[in-house]
């Protein structure tokens, strides 16, 4: 492990190698279980978890420990935990490398989680295209169950967790954790539950969904404490680590756990290797495919949920997960392809969702072959803001890089309309 | 495991099960391998086994990429088109594919070998472009690697040869 820069869920090796539960023991793996089992009240964690600033890293930055409190005691039982490993949103690919690396420190996360919320049965729901991280946590199971640390009366401790690998089918809706609920009941998966899973979650019972690499930092912050946690980031207001995932132009793409807050430009100069021989960046979606293309100005901002609200203008930090740009790549193009993700990935529950992002789609389709209208512009604006008007984050995470495509590089589109062609197609 | 097998296991499964219906994905897999896709007759079975009717598990499987309603390929090539892989060359590898197969993305070749699906972001980006054949996945591609990995696949899976 490097010193000066702890590697606390990836290993510090090449990401296809798995950490097996001898190494993932020989690492202090399962202490923070065990610590956990035997002193700590289910209060006593929540505290530690909330002291620490943990925040959901799967796209919506929500306090991880204020999540856990929503559950009341006197909640019914039975109650379920689940760990979201859909991941869906295009450019992020951390929680595969993740549960296919340690799959044990994620599965530890969940049962501390399951302790936690007194559950007794919990999911790791996965997509297909990540057969092999979910026959790597099946594997990971079995391992885990039969070193006592999962199943009937864990260690000793009178705690019961019965955890499996529910794999779906392939849509993006199912990682809205509603939607997800709905997957998981064998419905379809519209994210149209009215409330709070921690109250009315799986077959109406309390439920906690935390993405897989928020319960991966768990059994860590347990074992050193919310203090040693915090300390590790590069600012106050940006404690922890984070998985950042680069992609796009950059020479050596990838998946770098870093302190929470490094700025852009040194994860992409120093981590992804800088942009590619003969390219020069020229913006990245900081955060997947629902968030704010982001000037060039901003290239040392750092990367972190406190940097981005205070950014604000519709700046989301999001998963984290780099999609880089180059002066090549035509913005009108990449924003017309989010639109065609987006219009077909919609579940289809609600009218604007449904009806609006097709149209959206259609007229950059227009603006890119060149029959575009000057007032295409402000209905995309329009277009774009009624999307708040949608069901779920589905839409207007949708209209992010639309909004932004809009708003800071209209010269792009402008030059699509004059020229009657796309200015970066020969 | 014979697929025989994979389904008396899935029998038992679902009678233990608390809430059967959390194994209607799993059922629909299980039935897909079986017959090679989701076969109206495996509808039905699939249906009756879980305790739903066959238009609720048919809401199920026409909204999900990975659920195949007809017939398909021995090895189903899943194209990522999603942002990455389109900067990075998505369609010329779309078009190459397809050339060299002899179909349009949705086809399958007439030796019933291959399909070619085009699929939403299959997170692999740090691989792109890239595709998912089987679920096992190939990238960065080039024409050069299509060219070895049909190869390949076919050599792995010879179709004996009918005479007229």
């Amino acid at each position: 492990m490097n010193a000066a820069r702890p590697s606390l869920i990836l290993p510090d090796r090449p990401p296809d190698q798995v950490v097996t539960l001898d190494e993932y023991l020989r690492l202090e793996g399962y202490q923070a279980l065990s610590k956990v089992l035997k002193d700590y009240s289910s209060q006593d964690v929540t505290q530690v978890v909330q002291n620490s600033g943990l925040r959901g890293l799967g796209g919506a930055g929500f306090p991880t420990g204020r999540k856990w409190i929503f559950l009341r005691n006197d909640a019914p039982f039975p109650r379920y935990v689940i760990v979201n490993t859909d991941e869906m949103e295009p450019g992020t690919f951390k929680d595969r490398v993740l549960v296919y690396a340690n799959p044990h420190t994620v599965i530890e996360g969940l049962i501390i989680a399951g302790y936690t919320a007194s559950a007794e049965k919990g999911f790791i729901f996965i997509r297909p295209a990540y057969e092999s991280s979910a026959y790597r946590l099946e594997k990971a199971l079995e391992e885990a169950k039969g070193a006592g640390f999962l199943g009937k009366n864990i260690l000793g401790s009178g705690y019961s967790l019965d955890l499996v690998v529910h794999r779906s089918a392939g849509r993006y809706i199912c990682g809205e954790a509603k939607g997800l609920i709905h997957a998981l009941e064998g419905k379809r998966p519209h994210p149209n539950i009215e409330g709070h899973l921690t109250s009315q979650g799986l077959w109406d019972r309390p439920t906690i969904v935390n993405n897989a690499e928020t319960l991966a930092f768990v059994p860590s912050i347990l074992r050193n404490g919310a203090e040693w946690f915090r300390n590790l980031g590069k600012r106050p207001d940006a404690p922890g680590n984070k998985i950042y995932s680069i992609s796009g132009r950059v020479n050596n793409p990838g998946v770098f756990e870093l302190s929470f807050g490094t700025p852009l430009s040194e994860i992409i100069e120093e981590h992804a290797g800088g942009m590619c021989p003969g390219y020069e960046y020229k913006t990245c979606l900081p955060g997947g495919a629902s968030t704010r293309y982001l000037s060039k100005k901003n290239y040392d901002i750092g990367m972190d949920f406190v940097s981005f609200e205070k950014l604000g203008h519709g700046h989301r930090f999001g998963t984290g997960a780099v999609m880089v740009f180059d002066h090549k790549t035509c913005l009108v193009g990449a924003t017309l392809n989010l639109m065609q993700f987006f219009a077909r990935e919609s579940c289809g529950f609600c009218t604007p969702c449904r009806e609006g992002l097709p149209y959206m789609r259609e007229l950059l389709q227009l603006i890119e072959n060149g029959d575009g209208k000057e007032e295409y512009i402000p209905i995309l604006k329009t277009m774009s803001g009624q999307m708040s008007n949608a069901y779920c984050a589905f839409a207007p995470g949708a209209a992010t890089p639309v909004m932004g495509l809009v708003e800071d590089f209209a010269e792009e589109i402008q030059e699509h309309i004059s020229q009657k062609k796309c200015p970066f197609k020969p | 495991m014979q697929p025989e097998e994979n389904l008396e296991n899935l029998k038992q499964k679902i009678k233990v099960a608390d809430h059967p219906r959390e194994l209607a994905v799993e059922v629909m897999f299980t039935l897909q391998k079986h017959y090679g896709y989701l076969t109206d007759a495996a509808l039905l079975e699939g249906a009756e086994l879980l305790g739903m009717t066959p238009l609720e598990l048919e809401e199920l499987a026409t909204f999900y990429d990975f659920i195949y309603r007809k017939p398909v390929g021995k090895y189903v090539i899943h194209v990522c088109d999603s942002t990455i892989c389109w900067m990075l060359g998505h369609q010329s590898i779309l078009d190459y594919l397809g050339q060299r197969l002899g179909i349009h993305p949705g086809g399958t070749t007439e030796d019933g070998l291959f399909t070619l699906l085009p699929v939403c972001c299959i997170g692999y980006c740090d691989h792109a472009p890239a595709m998912l054949i089987n679920g096992k996945l190939y990238g960065p591609l080039t024409p050069q690697s299509i060219d070895s990995i049909l190869e390949e696949l076919r050599a792995a899976c010879p179709i004996p040869q009918e005479g007229r």
